[in-house]
This record gives C-alpha cells, sequence and structure tokens, in this order.
C-alpha cells in the first residue's frame, strides 16, 4: 500500500510538476498490458470521427505547428533573433513586431520561434534520453527479479528522494552553461518514474505466455527483454513521456529563468528571455507576455495531448469516457 | 505498526547513503578542479592547495566521502565559501522563512481545494465542473516564476495593493509580514491547488457511490452533513499523500519564488550558492531537501495507517 501510494502520488509534491503522476501505478496492481490477440485491432484504433470528437487532439496539431516553426526557424521568423537594433529599444505592440521588441531592440516574436528550438530540443532530448536508461534499469529489474532489482530500486529510490528542480538545479550548476549539460541534467531527475513505471509492467508481462514461449523456444534473455517485452509495455511509457516533455520544458525555463545554467545569453531561451524582461517589469511589463504564453501554452498542449493519449492508449480507462476532455 | 517502521527505516538506511553519496559527488562533476574553478584563472598554486586541502580534495574519493559524510551527521557541513559562516548557521538562519512560505502555501492549497473539489464532485461533469477543471490544468501549466511576475505586475505594478517584495520577519510586524506573504504564498499555493483539487474532486465522486452515503441519503440527511462529514472524511485519505509530498517537496517551489519575491530563505540560500558555486552550501541544501523529502514520506506512510483502520502493516499483509 505505502508503495503503491507513493507511486500513485508520483512526484506530483513538486509545486511545478503537479500532474507527473505515472500513468499507471508501478508495483503491485499496475495495469495490464493486453496480449497481442486480445488488442484492439489497427484500423478500429484511430477512427477519424472518433478523433474529431476528441478536442485534445487539435494540441497535437499546435504543437506540430511549434515544432514546424522551431525547425523552419530561418524561413518562419520575421527578424534576426540576436540583431540589435538601438532605435526600437523596448517598443510596445506594434505591427511589424506583433509582440514588441526587448530591451536590446530584437524582436520578440523571432526570439520565441528561435526560443523554441532550445526548450523543445532540451526537453525532447531529455525525456528520450533519460526515458531509454529509466526503461531500460525498469524492465532489467523486473525481468531479473532478486538482488539485481534491489539494486536497482535503492538507486531509482535514491534519485527520486531528491525534488527533482533542486537536483536538475545541482547538476545544471556544476556541470556548467550548455545545452547538452542541460540535457544531462533534466534527463538524470526523471529516471526514476520511467523506471518504476517499465519495472512494474515487465514484472506483469514476463509471466505471460508469449514470454514463457519465446523462452522455451531458446531465445536469448536480452532478446526477450527488447523484442517481446518492450513493446508490449510501449504504450505507458509513450503517454508517460509526452507529460514528461512538459516538465522538462517547466524545468527548463526553471534552470534558464535562474540563471543556472542553460543556453549562452545571446541565444533566446524562453525562460532566459522572461528572466531579462524581469528588470523591465515596472516600465515595459508587456516584455514578458510573449516568453510567457510560449511556454504556457506549449506545456498545456503537451498535458492535453498526454491525457488524450492516455484515454486511447491505456486499457484501464473507460472508453465511454474517452471522448470527453478533461 | 513498530515492526512496520522498523523495516521502513532499515530499507531507508541504503537509500540515504546513496542519497549522501550522490550529494558528495555533486563536486566531483564540477569539469577540472572545483578549487580552481572557485578561484579563477589568476589564483596562485599555494592558494588553490590551501583551498583543496579546505574542500578536503588532497584525500582518496572514498576517504573524503567517509570524512564528509562523518562530519555531515554531526550537522558540520564546513564553511560557506560566500558567507564566510558555518553552512549550518546560515540554513538554520534561514529556515523560518521558508517554512512560513510553505506552512502558508500549503494552507492557502488546502483551504481552496477542498471546497471546490467538494463543490465539482458533487455537480461532475457539469459546465462548472468542467470550468474548474480547465482552470486547474491551466494552474498547472503556468510555471511558477511566470505567475509570480504576473501577480506583480498585477498587484503591485498595476494596482498597487501589494508591496512587488521583500519580507519583514513576523515578530517584528506582524502586520507588513503578512502582506508580504500573500503574492509569495498565492504563487507557491498555485500549483498544489490544481492536484489537490483535482485528488479532492476524483476521490468525492468515488466515494459518494459507496453503500453508506445512499444509506446517509436514505436517512434523510442534509447535503452539507452528507458531503462533509461522513463523504469528506474518507475522500481525503489520499490527499494527505499527496499534500505530504508536497510538504516535503516546498523547497523545490521555494527556490523560484523566494528568488522573485526577495525571501531570504533557504530557496534563495539554495539560488545564491549554485550562482557563486558555494559547494559546501549546495550540498547542503541538496541533501537537506532529500532527507526532509524522506522523512515527509516516511510519516505520511505511518499516518496513513493511524487514520485509516482498513489500512494494516501487519504480517498478513
Amino acid at each position: 500500500m505505502a508503495r503503491d501510494a507513493e507511486a500513485e502520488a508520483g512526484r506530483s509534491g513538486e509545486s511545478q510538476l503537479p500532474f507527473e503522476t505515472p500513468v499507471v501505478a508501478a508495483g503491485v496492481g499496475a495495469a495490464v498490458a493486453l496480449p497481442p490477440d486480445q488488442e484492439i485491432a489497427p484500423s478500429e484504433r484511430f477512427r477519424l470521427s472518433e478523433l474529431l470528437r476528441d478536442w485534445r487532439w487539435f494540441c497535437g496539431v499546435i504543437l506540430l505547428l511549434i515544432i514546424l516553426a522551431a525547425i523552419f526557424a530561418p524561413i518562419v521568423a520575421p527578424y534576426s533573433p540576436t540583431e540589435y537594433h538601438p532605435d526600437i529599444i523596448a517598443q510596445g505592440p506594434t505591427r511589424a513586431h506583433p509582440l514588441g521588441t526587448d530591451e536590446l531592440g530584437r524582436d520578440i516574436l523571432s526570439r520565441i520561434i528561435y526560443g523554441a528550438r532550445v526548450s523543445l530540443a532540451v526537453g525532447i532530448t531529455a525525456i528520450l534520453l533519460g526515458g531509454v536508461v529509466g526503461t531500460l534499469l525498469g524492465i532489467i529489474a523486473g525481468y531479473a527479479r532478486g538482488w539485481v532489482d534491489q539494486g536497482i530500486t535503492i538507486i531509482v529510490d535514491a534519485i527520486l528522494s531528491f525534488p527533482s528542480i533542486i537536483l536538475a538545479l545541482a547538476i545544471a550548476a556544476v556541470l556548467g552553461r550548455g545545452a547538452l549539460n542541460l540535457v544531462i541534467a533534466l534527463a538524470f531527475v526523471r529516471i526514476p518514474i520511467y523506471a518504476r513505471l517499465a519495472r512494474g509492467q515487465a514484472m506483469q508481462v514476463r509471466g505471460m505466455d508469449y514470454v514463457t514461449a519465446a523462452h522455451a523456444t531458446g531465445t536469448r534473455s536480452w532478446r526477450v527483454l527488447l523484442l517481446h517485452i518492450l513493446p508490449n509495455i510501449f504504450s505507458p511509457l509513450l503517454v508517460q513521456g509526452t507529460l514528461s516533455v512538459s516538465f522538462a520544458i517547466l524545468d527548463e525555463s526553471v534552470v534558464s529563468f535562474l540563471g543556472v545554467g542553460g543556453v549562452q545569453p545571446p541565444d533566446p531561451e524562453w525562460g532566459g528571455m522572461i528572466t531579462a524582461a524581469q528588470s523591465y517589469i515596472f516600465s515595459d511589463p508587456w516584455m514578458m507576455v510573449g516568453p510567457a504564453l510560449a511556454i504556457i501554452i506549449t506545456v498545456l498542449c503537451l498535458n492535453l495531448l498526454g491525457d488524450a493519449l492516455r484515454d486511447r492508449l491505456d486499457p484501464r480507462t473507460v472508453r465511454a469516457g474517452a471522448g470527453r476532455g478533461i | 505498526m513498530a515492526s512496520y517502521i522498523l523495516r521502513r527505516l532499515v530499507f531507508i538506511l541504503p537509500v540515504a547513503l546513496l542519497v549522501s553519496f550522490i550529494v558528495f559527488m555533486l563536486i566531483h562533476l564540477v569539469p577540472g578542479d572545483p578549487a580552481r574553478v572557485l578561484l579563477g584563472e589568476e589564483a596562485t598554486p599555494q592558494n588553490v592547495a590551501a583551498l583543496r586541502k579546505q574542500l578536503g580534495l588532497d584525500q582518496p574519493l572514498l576517504t573524503q566521502y567517509v570524512l564528509w559524510l562523518g562530519q555531515a551527521v554531526r550537522g558540520n557541513f564546513g564553511q560557506s565559501i560566500q558567507l564566510q559562516q558555518p553552512v549550518l548557521q546560515a540554513i538554520l538562519q534561514r529556515a523560518p522563512v521558508t517554512l512560513e512560505l510553505g506552512i502558508a502555501s500549503l494552507l492557502f492549497s488546502i483551504v481552496i481545494a477542498i471546497p471546490l473539489g467538494v463543490f465539482s464532485a458533487t455537480r461532475a461533469n457539469s459546465r462548472l465542473d468542467t470550468t474548474v477543471s480547465v482552470t486547474s490544468l491551466l494552474g498547472t501549466a503556468i510555471p511558477g516564476f511566470v505567475l509570480g511576475l504576473g501577480l506583480i505586475v498585477l498587484f503591485a505594478v498595476i494596482l498597487r495593493i501589494f508591496p512587488p517584495g521583500g519580507y519583514v520577519p513576523f515578530f517584528e510586524d506582524p502586520a507588513a509580514n503578512l502582506r508580504d506573504l500573500i503574492l509569495p504564498m498565492i504563487t507557491l499555493g498555485t500549483g498544489a491547488v490544481a492536484v489537490n483539487l483535482r485528488q479532492v474532486r476524483n476521490s468525492m465522486i468515488e466515494v459518494l457511490s459507496q453503500d453508506y452515503i445512499r444509506t446517509a441519503w436514505a436517512k434523510g440527511m442534509g447535503k452539507t452533513r452528507v458531503y462533509y462529514l461522513h463523504a469528506l472524511r474518507n475522500a481525503l485519505l489520499p490527499l494527505l499523500t499527496i499534500v505530504g509530498l508536497q510538504a516535503g517537496a516546498i523547497l523545490g517551489g521555494a527556490v523560484i519564488i523566494e528568488t522573485i519575491f526577495q525571501w531570504p530563505g533557504l530557496g534563495a540560500l539554495a539560488v545564491s550558492s549554485l550562482l557563486s558555486k558555494d559547494y559546501p552550501v549546495i550540498q547542503a541544501t541538496v541533501l537537506l531537501s532529500a532527507l526532509s523529502y524522506m522523512l515527509v514520506n516516511l510519516l505520511v506512510d505511518v499516518g496513513y495507517g493511524l487514520l485509516d483502520p482498513r489500512i494494516s502493516y501487519g504480517k498478513g499483509r
């Protein structure tokens, strides 16, 4: 019970990470991954009419637009993100600069578009890295059991004992500035959530007939892990991943906002833009509106998309409630 | 119960040791020589050597760890480099500020979340319920620093009701202290409101469908009595876990809020030590945050068993 409650509550304690609960409780009583023959037929999975009924998928479209804008930033952005224009310093929104200009006369919209590159790239890479390491640790623990499991559990519990933002800040600070260091810091604190999730799932799946069959035909352990167990526990990991990217982006903005780590200053980054705008809070408060909205919209969309994915992919969710939204 | 607590303590020990080792290793993540990083490029080799000795960096790694841990257990985290005072003293001076902020924002989140959660649950799936849910979802998507700065703009710059920041100790001027508290409390508490609200709503919906509630209705009890006396009591148990974790993680939110509102607490200390690479203080605050998180976790589990007679930690588990 104690472990369950803890797993369900997850990291929800942190004010910055409110909804980051593991999608299904790791450990006892975790969701049962359906064996292949019981899975919903692919044709039924994504019927267009049903998709359109759930407005949350629209968030996916917004995210796609943000990602495309980030990739094609040089084409999409109206101005250079780093070029100074002393004659148009700290202008409010105008037709030429819809979100205004900053303290050095740089176009805020262009900086947000370029800043999306950093936030998205760092957020997604951190989750991929933390997700892969955590998942591997988790399935090995759940599959091997015994002292391996105990050892991994202690490591995971130790990392989980830190408020994640504090640990991420500390790692980012000692490693020094740079996008890669930021990714390492954010990935490290995400390891436990995947390890717990994957462990619980792997424990469920390892007793399934098809795993036993794979063993009986002489398949090696690592092949069983990667080819038989991993694909069957992938859905909850994907849902968690989508939700986690938003937390990584939030954490990233905090690290940059506090100036503890992140990209080098002339390069735009959302959290860092807000730090700069903070100095002008009394004279030009609109300066932080743009980057603030960029963070909020991205995080909100990721959360809603994650929720929608969970309703679609988690077999425990009542299907009647799946299309309803919140 | 006693044996359960004992088992938990035995299990916590290796985790706590590993936690302390991670904290200890932080200083060794520094690219290059931490002493040189601290003193800068112009430092003389003698100065670097002296600082290495002061930080204990001239010893083998494992020896360093054992020595550091031995001192840390006794509350000695060394000397702060930026403040020129013992780390423990610096922490104890600032702890009350963070405690005040933490307790106030937890209370704020509970006071808002419980009535709203009950309200939403009793009108589940109505338009009002959806509005509350969407608002709370928005509350989780706004980073603390954005919310804090937004509140400063609204209440300090435009409306001029509250000060934009600062801190007056309660015993110096209670009224000023409370006035300074409002905005930071709302900022830190809002994220928790969203989570707690969702929790209260969902567990209330679950509890309201149970037989004993139907019995209460059948006996002709009034709404308020059924909701608040019968249902809420059981619906609040899961909230305990979450509030417990939130309490353990207060320092995580405090680093941002105290920086924005210029509160001289542990969070601000953590940030300034990170920025000035004051390693002894970094280690102490990170270790403290992890240990308090673990302790609160343990207390919550134990409290759960005491409050809910259905949970037994006995042998038959």
